[in-house]
């Protein structure tokens, strides 16, 4: 099993690596940003891309590009957003934002998705398990923005139990700051609600009619404690490691949500930085989404191993 | 009783000269296809999003084929309007009447629509929603003024807007009028004569500097109509108001051209030829939005297709490839879709954008874009189907005959794995509509040069008024969410019809 981590996480890093070297490529060969002329960064930024080879052959570039990483975690200024500042401060100053949204969004609507699961699978081919699995199908065709829009209308303006956009400060835990980040919780928490409860349903209806569980109920186990004990156990080997992957995919945030409700969070950042062309910033975000996305499928494959010992994976057989 | 000696006469032929055939199929024979069919059509939420969706395909085709309204026909003036259409608001129904409520509206407010109703002939206030009563003390004694929550119809709200003319132009308005009887031009009001007021067109009476209507003894409005004939723009000889005595100015005199006060009702039928009809209102641009959601969603759904039919193309043979070599091949191939996959998409289109934008155009590098990774997924089903059925014994007898891998691969697996392929084509189609529209909505790739509109940018246009025109946002999310509940339902029908194994399994 550790043999079998490892290699994926060497493998892993591989294609990031990968992925990284063509994503800077691709950027670097893009004209670079016209610089303000006599601004006092001007001639900093000048400077640094004379350090960074912007003149030599793009490997070259690369590998000063990791080297900088590496050695001092330097990831180039801004040239168009944040004029002259280090982009990694920028972002990193991004982040508790688009973190607290996702991690109250998912803190709650595990839980609810799970639970409403597990309800729906008990109560099988009755209306409430019609109604749910309707209800599930709806809110994941739907996109979420037209949530965000239904919300921010309805409680934001008609009834006005929430302010509009998100408040601005640090302060992630006062009531006023709860207040104002309602809106674009819910707004994230239906797809993943919905999400959660169709998994937990599908998974949960195949275990109850598996032939163990008919063996635990003419052992004498009342039905509760036979869908406690045994159910429930066998389909959390498929909904933890898919709630592990949500708790990862929680840095990375929703473009939308944050667009639309004024989060200063890493989404915003990186749509601001697409539109107004900042290539330090975007090339950032770039190994960020792409680092999240392979780390989250990582710790999904890897948790199947760990919570399920009937999986052993990278065994020969 | 034996059969052990029946003599040989007892015996009499079945068949001497008849052919001796099998029965003929009293029932006709049902392909796959048809057994396919009549599971489908047993899935009743599938076969009604299906007919939804049918009807959203051709609200798509045809609403922007016979709209009065071209994708290009923006209004300048008529911007996140409520729905209105003249003829069923003159029914007074309440709905389809451009109602946009305006609360708190004091008594001089009331006289402001009543001097538009007036000179235009078209009340703008359509009823008292709300009314409010305050007692205040005016000069020492009690009175109770009125305040109002009124709902408005904002196409007759409008007015009288200035708008200056060329004399050509001015004459052909004049001649429009004299051939159709509708009035565009109204007489001009000097600003001096309405205590200064220069940038409200719609008082023609008199009224003190705060635009409150000064009334004569009867109530009635006071006209303050220019009569100043040195300052007209240009001779005018067309329609006149009924009370005009005859010397009232139609225009004034600007630099090379002529400034009028317009009804910009009337004149909006000068210009496109037929009454403002907005069956779901008007958007941030001024389209109307019925036909843009049809010309954004046609774009959509075309898009969709597209992209899924060459994802399905390269998904497939690259599958097979991977199924049907194994080992090496496998492995290899896999590292690269892995490589590929991820990619996060936003960065996919966003580079697409900038380094092709310019060479293939904004629709070929989104397209690109789609497809650089949109196959990996499709590819992944048809391996594992050519996992299954490469072993197979009918695989066998055909390498057996010297079939090509080429034969065996696309004449021999493949059909097999059809069923399940077009199924996920049928759930690939929303995916892609959904990615389509939060690209657009986002801002990230700009199709309206190409396609008008989409939804996408609809939808964004829609989200910057979402609290005044709330219908903006509300009709392209309907849309929307409809289309892709029924694709989503419509391809779950599927499947199930097809794999009537996986039915239950949402995956």
């Amino acid at each position: 099993m550790l043999k079998y981590t490892i290699q994926r996480i060497l493998y892993m890093f591989m294609v990031f690596m990968i992925i990284t070297f063509m994503c800077f490529i691709l950027i670097r060969m893009l004209p670079p940003a016209v610089l303000p002329p006599g601004d006092p960064h001007t001639e900093v930024v000048m400077m640094r891309r004379e350090a960074l080879g912007y003149n030599e052959p793009y490997l070259v570039q690369f590998w000063l590009f990791l080297k900088n990483i590496v050695t001092k975690w330097d990831w180039g200024l801004s040239e168009k957003l944040y004029y002259g500042q280090d982009v990694w401060t920028v972002f990193i100053r991004k982040l508790p934002p688009t973190i607290i949204v996702n991690l109250y969004s998912i803190i709650w609507s595990i839980p609810v998705g799970v639970g409403l699961g597990i309800f729906a699978a008990l109560k099988k081919n009755t209306w409430v398990d019609y109604f749910l699995s309707t209800a599930t199908m709806v809110v994941i065709s739907v996109p979420s923005f037209v949530y965000a829009f239904l919300i921010q209308y309805i409680f934001c303006f008609k009834l006005q139990w929430f302010p509009f956009l998100m408040k601005g400060g640090t302060d992630y835990f006062s009531l006023a700051m709860l207040r104002s980040l309602v809106p674009p919780v819910l707004s994230l928490s239906f797809g993943v609600i919905a999400g959660f409860t169709r998994t937990t349903r599908a998974e949960l209806t195949e275990v109850l009619t598996s032939e163990f569980m008919l063996l635990a109920r003419t052992k004498g186990l009342t039905k509760a404690q036979a869908t406690v004990r045994h159910a429930l156990r066998n389909c959390f080997v498929v909904i933890v490691p898919a709630i592990f992957g949500e708790f990862i995919g929680i840095l990375g945030g929703s473009l939308i949500i944050e667009g639309i409700f004024a989060i200063p969070g890493v989404g915003g950042l990186t749509l601001n930085a697409i539109t107004g062309l900042d290539y330090n910033i975007f090339m950032l975000s770039t190994c960020f989404y792409t680092a999240i996305g392979l780390a989250a499928s990582l710790v999904v494959d890897i948790s199947y191993g760990f919570i399920d010992p009937r999986i052993r994976m990278g065994s020969k057989k | 009783m034996t059969y052990e000696h029946i003599p040989a006469e007892k015996f009499a032929f079945v068949q001497e000269d008849k052919k001796l055939r099998d029965k003929a199929l009293e029932t006709k024979a049902r392909g796959f296809f048809a057994d396919a069919m009549i599971r489908f059509r047993k899935n009743k939420s599938s076969v009604i999003a299906s007919y939804i969706l049918l009807f959203l395909v051709l609200y798509a085709i045809f609403v922007p084929m016979f709209s009065q309204y071209k994708i290009t026909d923006t209004d300048s003036m008529y911007v996140n309007f409520p729905a209105f259409v003249p003829s069923v608001a003159d029914k007074g129904w309440g709905i389809l009447d451009g109602a946009r409520v305006m609360d708190s509206q004091n008594e001089s407010a009331m006289l402001f629509w009543k001097g538009i109703a007036t000179e235009t002939g078209k009340d703008p206030v359509i009823a008292k929603v709300n009314t409010y009563a305050t007692e205040v003390k005016y000069r020492g004694k009690m009175v109770t003024r009125y305040t109002y929550d009124l709902a408005v119809n904002m196409y007759y709200a409008m007015g009288i807007l200035y708008r200056n003319f060329n004399y050509a132009e001015f004459q052909r308005i004049q001649d429009w009028q004299n051939e159709t009887g509708i009035q565009v031009i109204y007489p001009y009001v000097e600003p001096d004569d309405i205590s200064g007021i220069a940038d409200r067109p719609n008082i023609w009476y008199k009224c003190d500097a705060s635009g409150a209507a000064i009334l004569d003894e009867n109530g009635d409005f006071i006209p303050a109509y220019s009569t100043y004939q040195e300052k007209a723009g240009a001779e005018y000889n067309s329609i006149r108001l009924p009370n005009d005595p005859g010397n009232w100015v139609y225009s004034t005199a600007k630099a090379g051209s002529v400034q009028c006060r317009v009804s910009y009702y009337n004149y909006y039928i000068y210009r496109n030829g037929h009454e403002p009809s907005y069956l779901m209102g008007t958007n941030a641009m001024g389209m109307d939005l019925f036909s843009a959601i049809g010309v954004g969603a046609r774009f959509s759904i075309l898009f969709a297709i597209f992209v899924s039919a060459i994802n399905l193309t390269i998904g497939a043979f690259y599958g097979a490839v991977q199924g049907y070599y194994g080992g090496m091949v496998d492995m290899t191939l896999d590292r690269i879709s892995d490589i590929l996959s991820g990619v996060p998409f936003v960065v996919v289109t966003t580079l697409f954008q900038l380094h092709l934008a310019q060479k293939v155009g904004v629709v070929g590098s989104f397209l690109f874009a789609f497809v650089l990774t949109g196959w990996i997924g499709m590819a992944a089903l048809t391996r594992k189907q050519f996992y299954r059925f490469k072993g197979q014994e009918f695989v066998m007898a055909a390498r057996t005959l010297g079939a090509s891998d080429f034969r065996l691969m696309f004449k021999h697996i493949f059909p097999n794995a059809i069923g399940t392929i077009i199924t996920s084509c049928a759930l690939v189609i929303p995916g892609v509509i959904s990615s389509e529209t939060s690209m657009t909505y986002l801002g990230i790739v700009n199709l309206s040069s190409f396609a008008g509109t989409t939804i996408g940018t609809l939808l964004s246009q829609g989200n910057a008024a979402a609290t005044t025109a709330p219908h903006a946002m509300l009709w392209p999310s309907v849309f929307l969410g409809l289309l892709m509940i029924c694709f989503n339902l419509f391809g779950n029908g599927l499947r199930d019809a097809f794999n009537p194994t996986t039915r239950g399994v949402d995956d």
